[in-house]
């Protein structure tokens, strides 16, 4: 629409004019953080601002002024478009002498925006986006994948689900890039475990209504719907469904990316009972608590979600990486310099990184608590299982990344 | 038994049914958005902001006062008229005799900033509201599951836009406001406060949106973004309709509604596109809409 090509116009208008300040780099004492995110639609409370924040207090912590760091935040909203993320990361890297881009959830965006980090040779730490692509066929040098990814979304939960009986499938996919890795990982678990996919039905990024393709979902009999979609578009299928009486029907749902906020957004009386994977809940220890207590002061009350943490931990390891080569100008040697360091942060403790750009920490397998359960706000998520690092990502000469071949 | 295309009849009805659902939101907003172009020639682009607003009246009632969704019902769609009352008092008056642009670059303004305020506060995911236990559950129709509250919306959205029709079309009252917008000056002359009859039209334009909303909020997250999602479709649908005409913005709204349902059975990939492509195609054959006037 025309509006919103004026919208872009205008936001690519502001931010030439923000160029006009362009910092130096480390070199001359600034290491420039770009955190590109949805700061206006249905990924904003799941990223967005909690995602500058969290990246702001890992640059505290971590006592970046204390050691002569000059630490600098830039923020964007790429309105879940590729060709946005893509005029902004360009933008950042020329012009305003951005040295890392972290978290950028929709992967569309964010497969886009691991290009150009290579081609420019800078940093890329992604968190929010999800496809197993990024450490898969479109792995980079320059690009960690940080927080969680398609992959172990399906193995953590399809692999639970099918176990217990849930062994034929009707997958409902955003059409698009995440959507469609989504579905593919978890209809390869599907069928390695011996169920069945009955059918798929692809929807808009973003639609309103799932009616209509929860009917036919219904239709195919399915025992199991998979929801492979995330934020907005997640609340209102689980709600809808709820309305068309599918659980009652006996078919039920699989959240393959359920969010902290997405429970929070739906209410415990519709949400619970949904099983997923997650790799970090803000009660599962004195750290994540505090953290947890941090962020939400600051950030109306929004408890952290995985990706806030991961931005966090992403952060804290690239800083301790940069301090030590003392240079943050050579994107690729920070990135080897992160992956031969051993991780270890408040939020995700020990963990590595391997060759393809993939974090490796464990998962786990949450169930939403019955109303009566919860004991406070945001007490939402009871464990159900731990999936060890090793098992929780896919192997690595499995994902044909062309940095670990051969 | 037939199948059509691959599809067996049961789910064809299910969808046939779901699409005339949707459809009372698109016919309830283009006729907001028709009642107002019609009489004020304004292009309300906040009417999206302000079906947002109508959900999160009956969010706010039920939270912090604890009235009930029959109470917010009628409660929130006056209160999102008295706003719309408001604007136009304060500022939409002053731009009946420019070019229309300057009430749509208004209007959208407006909207962008409702928008940033409720999301600014209330964040992007959006508030948790059930259905009122009344309409709880629903009924098999054989070829499908009907939620009980899914036909109470379009019951009450075909009350609402048939009254409308009807008073506009078909009362004393109405035939006002259609001379008004003719010759408002020979109006005037007969002794007939046109400007605040203007006002009053507008405010019950909005307290459409805002009745809209309030329908919306248990099938929807109420979330600020709620509306822009719905709107730019909305005004698709206006365009299809006519600019300006009541019956034909019904008509086409629940129409319009039933396509993109079926489209959502044989195309899903497309069923955001589709009320687009046929508004290109209409405005080539029918520049004016399938119902418009050309003047």
């Amino acid at each position: 629409m025309k509006f919103t090509r004026t919208m872009t116009l205008a936001a690519t208008v502001a931010l030439a004019i923000g160029a006009g300040q362009a910092q130096a780099q480390y070199s001359d004492g600034t290491i420039k953080i770009g955190v590109l995110t949805d700061m206006s639609s249905l990924y904003t409370d799941l990223s967005g601002a909690g995602s500058l924040l969290a990246a702001r207090l890992a640059a505290e912590d971590f006592g970046a002024a204390a050691k002569g760091m000059k630490v600098e935040f830039v923020n964007a909203d790429h309105q879940n478009k590729a060709d946005v993320g893509s005029a902004v990361a360009r933008q950042w890297y020329d012009v305003d002498k951005v040295d890392v881009i972290v978290d950028t959830p929709n992967s569309g965006v964010a497969l886009a925006v691991n290009q150009i980090t290579r081609e420019k040779n800078k940093v890329f730490l992604v968190s929010g986006a999800a496809t197993s692509d990024l450490s898969g066929k479109a792995c980079s040098p320059n690009t960690i994948h940080w927080t969680y990814d398609t992959w172990l979304l399906a193995n953590g939960t399809g692999n639970a689900i099918v176990k217990t009986g849930g062994d034929s499938w009707y997958f409902l996919t955003a059409d698009y890039a995440f959507g469609h890795a989504l579905e593919g990982d978890t209809e390869a678990v599907v069928t390695k475990n011996g169920g069945k996919v009955l059918g798929k039905v692809r929807h808009p990024l973003n639609t309103a209504d799932f009616s209509s393709f929860l009917l036919q979902a219904q239709a195919s009999k399915a025992k199991i719907i998979g929801l492979a979609n995330a934020g907005g578009d997640t609340t209102n299928s689980i709600k809808q469904a709820a309305e068309f009486g599918i659980v009652r029907g006996g078919q039920n749902l699989a959240g393959l990316l359920v969010f902290l906020t997405d429970v929070h957004a739906l209410g415990l009386q519709t949400a619970q009972g949904l099983i997923f994977t997650e790799t970090w809940y803000w009660d599962m220890n004195d750290n994540n608590r505090a953290f947890a207590k941090r962020m939400a002061a600051a950030n109306k009350g929004i408890h952290p979600t995985m990706i806030h943490a991961g931005v966090y931990s992403a952060v804290t390891h690239y800083l301790k990486a940069v301090e030590a080569l003392k240079s943050d100008a050579d994107g690729g040697a920070v990135v080897k310099k992160m992956k031969d360091t051993p991780t270890n942060d408040p939020l995700f403790g020990q963990g590595s990184i391997r060759q393809d750009g993939r974090k490796i920490h464990p998962a786990y397998l949450f169930e939403v608590k019955k109303p009566a359960e919860s004991k406070a706000p945001w007490d939402y998520y009871k464990l159900r299982a731990t999936i060890p690092a090793e098992q929780a990502f896919r192997p690595v000469n499995e994902g044909n990344c062309p940095l670990v071949r051969g | 038994m037939f199948d059509f295309l691959g599809i067996p009849p049961q789910a064809l009805f299910g969808q046939l049914l779901l699409g005339l659902i949707n459809g009372s939101f698109y016919a309830m907003l283009s006729l907001g958005l028709a009642v107002i172009f019609g009489l004020l020639n304004i292009i309300n682009f906040t009417h999206g902001a302000q079906y947002m607003m109508g959900a999160f009246g009956a969010y706010f009632l039920l939270q912090y006062l604890g009235l009930s969704y029959w109470w917010a019902l009628v409660i929130s769609p006056l209160v999102v008229g008295l706003t719309g009352v408001i604007v136009e008092r304060l500022m939409l008056k002053h731009l009946y005799k420019l070019d229309h642009l300057y009430g749509l670059l208004l209007t959208f303004g407006l909207a962008l900033i409702t928008e940033g305020l409720f999301r600014n506060e209330f964040g992007s995911s959006g508030q948790p509201y059930r259905i009122p236990e009344q309409l709880l559950g629903g009924n098999n129709l054989g070829f499908m599951f009907l939620p009980n509250y899914r036909a109470w919306v379009v019951v009450a959205s075909l009350t609402v836009c048939l009254a409308t029709w009807y008073v506009i079309e078909r009362t004393k009252l109405g035939s006002y406001l259609r001379a008004a917008t003719e010759n408002p000056t020979l109006v005037q002359a007969f002794g007939i406060n046109v400007p605040r009859m203007i006002t009053l039209t507008y405010g019950f334009g909005v307290a459409l949106a805002g009745f809209a909303g309030v329908l919306a909020a248990p099938i929807y997250q109420v979330a600020p973004q709620m509306g822009s999602n719905l709107i730019i479709v909305v005004f698709a649908v206006v365009v299809i309709g006519g600019m300006g005409s009541i019956m034909g913005s019904i008509l086409t709204g629940f129409g319009l509604g039933v396509i993109e349902g079926l489209t959502k059975v044989f195309y899903p990939e497309a069923s955001n596109t589709v009320i687009f492509v046929i508004m290109a195609l209409v405005l080539l054959v029918k520049p004016a809409g399938l119902f418009g006037r050309t003047t």
